[in-house]
């Protein structure tokens, strides 16, 4: 089980990973040698996967399309859906790979830099793979959140008063 | 038209908080720690039963004292967390912030020549509205190398007969301080050998971060002494909506109910329905408020020591309050220097009364990036300053 004190540092490195062990050790009350010693440790575990940050690829200025896809698949005699999850987790246009409850089995996220490039993929590679029973390509129209944090808010920053009691 | 005024409201005296906010509003860029009230914004789930219900219509008076099924979310709360067990049919009353539940209670048992004992320095409205009944107010002062808790020898001094009424504050505004059960056992047993009632605005109690809170009712033989005043404005970040409550004996909220029925009514039902809400579902929001407070906390604690300035560990609310008698300025001087030269804006502690005299109050309901801005520029003031 996750400690409440790890709980939370993980929390605040996810939220901002560019902080310091010094800084965390100031905002968490724990020591630096702790927080370091915890972040190395999380890191070899692979707890700690990567470090990088949210684009908003559309507001720089970057056009690309992405795709959810239903796909049914014929379960494999000893394997279940993992040999055929494994199989498309290795596509580095494959995004996102979930196994799904529902009338469907896997659920793919897919990029690509324009629709036809995205269409062609499911066609000639996705589609035609062994045990693919079917696919439905429901295309991403519009990013309102992502990854907790809302993209589109368009809305002001409400104002308090400067000085209050 | 002065001459037509009520003599007692002409004679208060004008907030030291309101001369600041003038100041502050003829200056630009200005970065505040000044304020009073969280940064975050209400959780989504309490504004959206709002919203709901005022799409439902729900735009009525509700009862006196508040819509029932409120009374009894709150009695069920206050059990749960503070081990506050009262009746939500007659001893629980909704007031519009705990704001009106300070002046209703004042206004209930305070009558001309009566005293009420008011720590000091503390939030700025208990010694206007007790003035206002006609009662005097005599403070008791509380300082840092005591971590600004009431200490029952300095109630002992401030102590007339004519007390009638005890205010405490805790998790406190200005200072941070929070008082324990430790703390509060020999206050109780003052308050038992000179029969005194106490109104004790806990309001800033789910914002302690090191134990847990203890109520003042919750004491022995303190329950029928004391008036348990709260509200959402702090925990819930509902400042906006107005709304707070007091718990205590059928027969003092039943009085406060009399007042509250003539001048307020009742309190805003879309207040009062997002309050069930949040009493509901928003815990887990409330937790992850506590949890940026306290890093904020220490972020400005640190920042401050870092300066060089004597900073007591607040361990409540989201303020600190700074020593700052080392730059040789009083705390006014202190904060209308450092917004001219820095344009930070802070409160002078003697907004909160005079024992605030060479504290500031910073408030650290502010990202962490804009109070590291904040500490950068007052750390380059207190330096020409040392
Ligand atoms: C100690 C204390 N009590 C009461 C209040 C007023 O709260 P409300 O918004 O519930 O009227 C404040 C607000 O700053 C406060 O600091």
């Amino acid at each position: 089980m996750l400690s409440d004190h790890d709980h939370r540092l993980l929390k605040l490195i996810q939220q901002d990973c560019r902080l310091t062990p010094e800084e965390l050790a100031i905002q968490t009350g724990l020591t630096v040698e702790n927080i370091t010693h915890k972040i190395r440790e999380w890191e070899d575990q692979n707890v700690i996967v990567q470090y990088r940050p949210l684009i908003n690829w559309e507001r720089a200025g970057h056009e690309s399309v992405s795709a959810l896809i239903d796909v049914k698949v014929l379960p494999q005699r000893g394997y279940g859906f993992d040999k055929i999850a494994r199989r498309l987790q290795k596509f580095p246009e494959i995004k996102a790979v979930y196994l799904m409850s529902g009338g469907y089995d896997l659920s793919l996220l897919i990029e690509g830099r324009t629709m036809q490039e995205v269409a062609l993929f499911v066609a000639e590679k996705l589609a035609p793979l062994e045990h693919i029973q079917s696919t439905t390509t429901h295309f991403v129209l519009r990013r309102y959140k992502q990854d907790g944090i809302e993209l589109i808010s368009g809305d002001e920053a409400p104002q308090r008063l400067m000085i209050s009691p | 038209m002065k001459r037509f005024l009520n003599p007692t409201v002409a004679s208060l005296p004008p907030s030291g908080i309101r001369k600041f906010f003038d100041l502050v509003a003829t200056m630009k860029d200005v970065i505040s720690l000044g304020v009073g009230e969280p940064d975050f914004i209400t959780p989504w789930t309490v504004r959206e039963s709002g919203i709901f219900s005022l799409e439902q219509g729900q735009t009525m008076y509700t009862s006196n004292a508040g819509i029932l099924e409120l009374r009894q979310e709150l009695t069920r709360h206050l059990a749960l967390t503070l081990g506050l067990i009262y009746n939500p049919e007659s001893e629980i009353l909704v007031t519009v912030g705990a704001s009106e539940a300070v002046d209703l209670a004042m206004r209930a048992l305070l009558a001309p020549g009566d005293v009420a004992l008011v720590p000091d320095p503390s939030y700025v409205s208990y010694a206007p509205c007790a003035i206002m009944t006609g009662a005097d107010v005599r403070y008791v002062p509380t300082r840092a190398s005591e971590q600004f808790r009431l200490r029952v020898e300095d109630l002992a001094e401030a102590y007339t007969p004519e007390a009638k009424l005890l205010v405490l504050s805790y998790p406190n505004n200005p200072t941070g301080a929070i008082m324990t059960r430790e703390d509060l056992l020999p206050i109780a047993e003052f308050v038992r050998e000179h029969d005194l009632l106490v109104l004790s605005d806990e309001i800033y109690s789910d914002l302690t971060y090191e134990g847990s809170h203890t109520a003042f009712a919750s004491l022995p033989g303190m329950w029928e002494r004391t008036l348990h005043l709260s509200g959402f404005s702090k925990s819930y970040a509902m400042t906006g909506w107005r709304i707070g409550y007091v718990g205590g004996h059928p027969d003092l909220i039943q009085a406060m109910t009399r007042i509250h029925q003539y001048t307020i009514l009742c309190a805003p039902i879309t207040a009062q329905v997002a309050a069930i809400e949040a009493l509901r579902s928003a815990e887990t929001a409330k937790q992850e408020m506590v949890a940026a407070y306290d890093r904020r906390r220490r972020l400005l604690v640190h920042g401050f020591r870092e300066m060089g300035l004597s900073c007591f560990e607040p361990l409540g609310a989201f303020y600190v309050f700074p020593d700052i008698t080392a730059t040789k300025l009083s705390s006014e001087e202190f904060a209308e220097q450092l917004l001219h030269e820095e344009k930070v804006a802070v409160v002078p502690g003697t907004a909160f009364g005079p024992s605030g005299e060479g504290h500031i109050r910073c408030s650290y309901a502010y990202s962490t990036e804009q109070l590291k801005e904040a500490l950068e520029r007052i750390s380059r003031f207190v330096w020409r300053r040392l």
